[in-house]
């Protein structure tokens, strides 16, 4: 069988220097992989948000469902209990995912779904171009907010951590064969699968050297310890300065919401019995 | 007596839908025809909850302004409703709270003697109005055993001493006709999408919706559905969709407040040509407005909903039947056509407890889009004469399956090229065409009364019950549409024929049908409206009637 190819005709549309790309890269490296260790990419899905980061969509070959600006994950969360044997992929951004459908990330994280949400995080809204978002840094002055935000950023791995999400971790783009280990377990967790990813955004929050001289990696941390994860989650709140940490925070298992929610099917001449036994029990 | 009518009341919290639910098997072992109107505040216990239970010899959907029996729980059943006596109403009361009035019931002194707990009081209540409408034991009997699902022989003791205090001063008479089973038309929606192929429901709780769902949950099991309850109805639609996207029928439901955080959701789903059915039952609005009571102001809400030009089916059954068949339809013609489906309901029809003759029922045709071959690369929206494109979905073997709320080519790629814009625009639209064609094969269109009277009532939903009386009554005709989107014009139009007079008769302030009847060149005379968030009963709407052709 010869490889699928995994890039589409479409036009790419990101900035020259844009982070997106080693995302992209990423993935097609992960499902080209995928693929020689013989799993068909006929089950796997993308879904996407509205955002630089949605067109992803667009561009790589596979099945997907390019949705409403914040609302990947309760899509994918139907596709997944309609279907478990498929691999659900959320590409997201940190306005699609942190703002507008903040409540849907919490309750995948509660419900661990099995599904895996990447978060672009830029820390800044590219496609509409350039405002504050939920990570942007106190006193960030976007289009709307010339004067400087005035409220601080959340720190979503916290959020993550309170939510119940059973994998946490954190990526850069810059560190693109970790990012590969880091979203590649994420896709193999079973169960709720969160990764922000730290993107530069090359026109409108451009801080690969903030970020290059502040990163390392977590080594030989405990990741089934709920506390120890609290701790290094908190080192870097998204707004003062100090070391950022890279690397899985937290991983446990858990049952998953598409196991909970099975239910059996019952034939079609099995369903028109059932409703004339209903009747009758009405009778 | 060709009908009867009884009130039950107590607090909520009494259970006096259950109650009332097993006084009208009583009358359906009787043979007779049921409607169950429940009515309740929004609260959870203390207020004043009543269910008329209404019989006649033939098939009704409405309630009389007059009751034949009265069963009091409290003290307030009795002073609310007084106006709705009639000369010989028969009036039972639990003596312990309720005194010189009507034939008291000791209920505490029947549960002391029997040992029976609290909870089994409105047995005795029961068995005291079975006697009064002269029921035989053997029926009591009967319905208690199967209606009763805990501690029957109990409950049938406390009954039985109540029956054989209270004297049978009004007795009913008994028909020939079997009992039929007894159906909330949420029930009914939820059985039509059964019999549609439902898989998946997905809702979050709103009066007058929520029985659907707690009916779906109970039920999930015994149908080999999957029943989700989420964050909120964004999430809901979203879920639905999800469902639809990975092949899987599935149905949303929720009230007019839940329905407006759908309308996004709803508007990807035309764009992206995704089958969903979603079913919104009205209640008394704007906003919060009276979340127990009905309506018909949606109509305009619903037509209308979502940003852009797409094509939707809104079918609105009048009654339980109406209401399986139609959601059986709107099912499969949401998945031949992939386009939105909407129930719409009202809290009357929602809520209402209707008889239904299996026997009448026709399952309607299966129908659903045609299946990619495999044949030529997969192409989600590829073009066709109809506009539908054949379906694949994610896990077929080498489809690509890409479904998009951007402007899109035909493989699903996001396009702003505007002759590809126009296109898939023109697609989705040839697809409302072939749904108005569709209804050839139905009848979207329900007609009652004289049918060669002058005079139409022209109506829509739940008011088919009252103003087919009505229509009886006064020897009107009755031309109720049940789909109005895509509008039946041709099908309105032939139904009224040789008419000289229409009257529009809805449960809104603005006359939503007789608007959209306007726009098809369908001009009502008269508008009787109701917007209290009560159903109009037999009387009232009979009297507005006469004024109008007075």
């Amino acid at each position: 069988m010869t490889p699928r190819n995994l890039i589409t005709d479409a036009l790419n549309t990101w900035c020259p220097g844009c982070g997106n790309f080693t995302i992209q890269h990423t993935l097609k490296n992960i499902l080209a992989g995928m693929e020689k260790e013989g799993k068909s990419l006929d089950d796997v899905v993308l879904v996407t948000g509205i955002g630089c980061h949605a067109k992803m969509a667009d561009y790589l070959n596979i099945n997907s469902v390019y949705t409403l600006h914040g609302r990947t994950i309760p899509v994918a969360t139907g596709i997944k209990l309609a279907n478990p044997k498929l691999t659900v992929i959320c590409c997201s951004g940190d306005g699609d995912c942190y703002a507008e459908g903040l409540d849907h990330l919490i309750f995948a994280a509660k419900r661990n779904i099995d599904i895996t949400v990447i978060v672009h995080n830029n820390r800044v809204y590219g496609l509409t171009t350039g405002q504050y978002t939920p990570t942007s840094p106190l006193g960030f002055r976007g289009k709307s907010t010339p004067m400087g935000t005035a409220e601080y950023p959340f720190n979503p791995l916290e959020l993550m951590l309170a939510g119940g999400a059973t994998y946490i971790a954190r990526g850069y783009t810059k560190k693109m064969d970790q990012l590969k280990n880091l979203l590649a377990q994420g896709i193999s967790h079973h169960g709720f699968a969160f990764i922000d990813v730290l993107q530069i955004c090359a026109t409108f929050f451009p801080v690969a050297d903030y970020y290059g001289s502040r990163v390392y990696d977590l080594a030989g941390n405990d990741t089934g310890d709920f506390e120890a994860a609290c701790h290094v989650a908190r080192e870097w709140d998204y707004n003062t300065d100090s070391r950022i940490a890279l690397g899985l925070f937290y991983q446990r298992k858990a049952p998953t919401f598409e196991e909970a929610m099975l239910s059996p099917p019952v034939a079609v001449t099995g369903r028109q019995e059932a409703i004339a036994s209903l009747l009758k029990s009405r009778t | 007596m060709k009908e009867v009518s009884v009130l039950i009341g107590g607090k909520a919290g009494d259970g006096i839908n259950s109650a009332g639910a097993m006084v009208a098997q009583l009358l359906n072992h009787m043979g007779y025809r049921i409607y169950l109107y429940f009515d309740y505040p929004s609260l959870i216990r203390g207020g004043h909850n009543f269910a008329i239970i209404r019989g006649a010899e033939q098939g009704i959907g409405t309630c009389r302004e007059k009751v034949d029996f009265v069963l009091a729980l409290n003290k307030e059943t009795v002073e609310k409703h007084r106006s709705m006596w009639h000369a010989d109403t028969v009036v039972l009361v639990n003596a312990d709270l309720v005194k010189g009035e009507g034939q008291g019931i000791p209920v505490k002194e029947i549960l002391a003697l029997e040992n029976a707990p609290d909870i089994m009081g409105n047995s005795a209540v029961i068995g005291g109005f079975a006697k009064a409408a002269g029921i035989d034991w053997e029926t009591v009997n009967a319905v208690f055993l199967s209606h009763i699902p805990k501690g029957v022989e109990m409950n049938l003791k406390v009954a039985r001493r109540a029956y054989d205090m209270i004297a049978p001063t009004r007795p009913v008479s008994r028909f020939p006709s079997p009992a039929l089973p007894l159906i909330a038309g949420n029930e009914a929606i939820g059985l039509g999408l059964l019999k549609g192929g439902l898989e998946a429901y997905v809702s979050y709780p709103m009066t007058p919706s929520s029985s659907l769902l707690h009916f779906l949950a109970e039920q999930k099991e015994r149908f080999g559905i999957q029943v989700v309850h989420p964050e909120s109805e964004i999430a809901v639609v979203l879920m639905g969709l999800g469902f639809a996207c990975a092949g899987k029928r599935a149905a949303v439901g929720t009230s007019g407040g839940g329905f407006c955080l759908m309308t996004e959701g709803l508007s990807f789903e035309g764009m992206a040509e995704l089958p969903l059915v979603l079913l919104v039952s009205q209640r008394t609005g704007p906003s919060t407005g009276l979340p127990t009571y009905t309506g018909q102001s949606d109509l305009r809400l619903v037509l209308h909903a979502g940003q852009g030009e797409f094509p939707r089916l809104i079918v609105a059954p009048g009654d339980a039947l109406e209401a399986m068949y139609w959601s059986a339809v709107a099912m499969n013609l949401a998945w031949k056509y992939q386009v939105p489906a909407f129930i719409l309901a009202d809290k009357t029809l929602s809520e209402g407890t209707y008889s239904i003759d299996p026997a009448a029922f026709v399952d309607p045709p299966f129908a659903d889009s045609p299946r990619w071959d495999g044949s030529v690369p997969y192409r989600r929206y590829a073009d066709s004469p109809s506009g539908v494109s054949p379906l694949a979905f994610p896990g077929a073997k080498d489809a690509v399956v890409k479904v998009n709320s951007y402007a899109h080519d035909e493989p699903g790629i996001t396009t702003e090229e505007g002759p590809m814009v126009a296109m898939m625009t023109e697609k989705r639209l040839r697809k409302w065409r072939g749904l108005a064609a569709e209804m050839d094969n139905y009848s979207p269109v329900s007609t009652s009364g004289a049918a060669g009277a002058p005079t139409a009532l022209l109506c829509w939903g739940s008011t088919k019950g009252v103003c087919t009386e009505v229509a009886g009554a006064l020897g009107l005709r009755v031309v109720q549409p049940v789909v109005l989107s895509p509008f039946p014009t041709r099908q309105v139009r032939k139904a009224l024929e040789g008419t000289s007079r229409i009257i529009c008769v809805e449960e809104n302030a603005t006359g939503q049908l007789g608007e959209l009847a306007q726009q098809h060149g369908i001009t009502a005379d008269t508008r009787i409206l109701k917007y209290d968030g009560r159903p109009f009963t037999r009387e009232e709407l009979e009297g507005k009637v006469r004024e109008v052709l007075a």
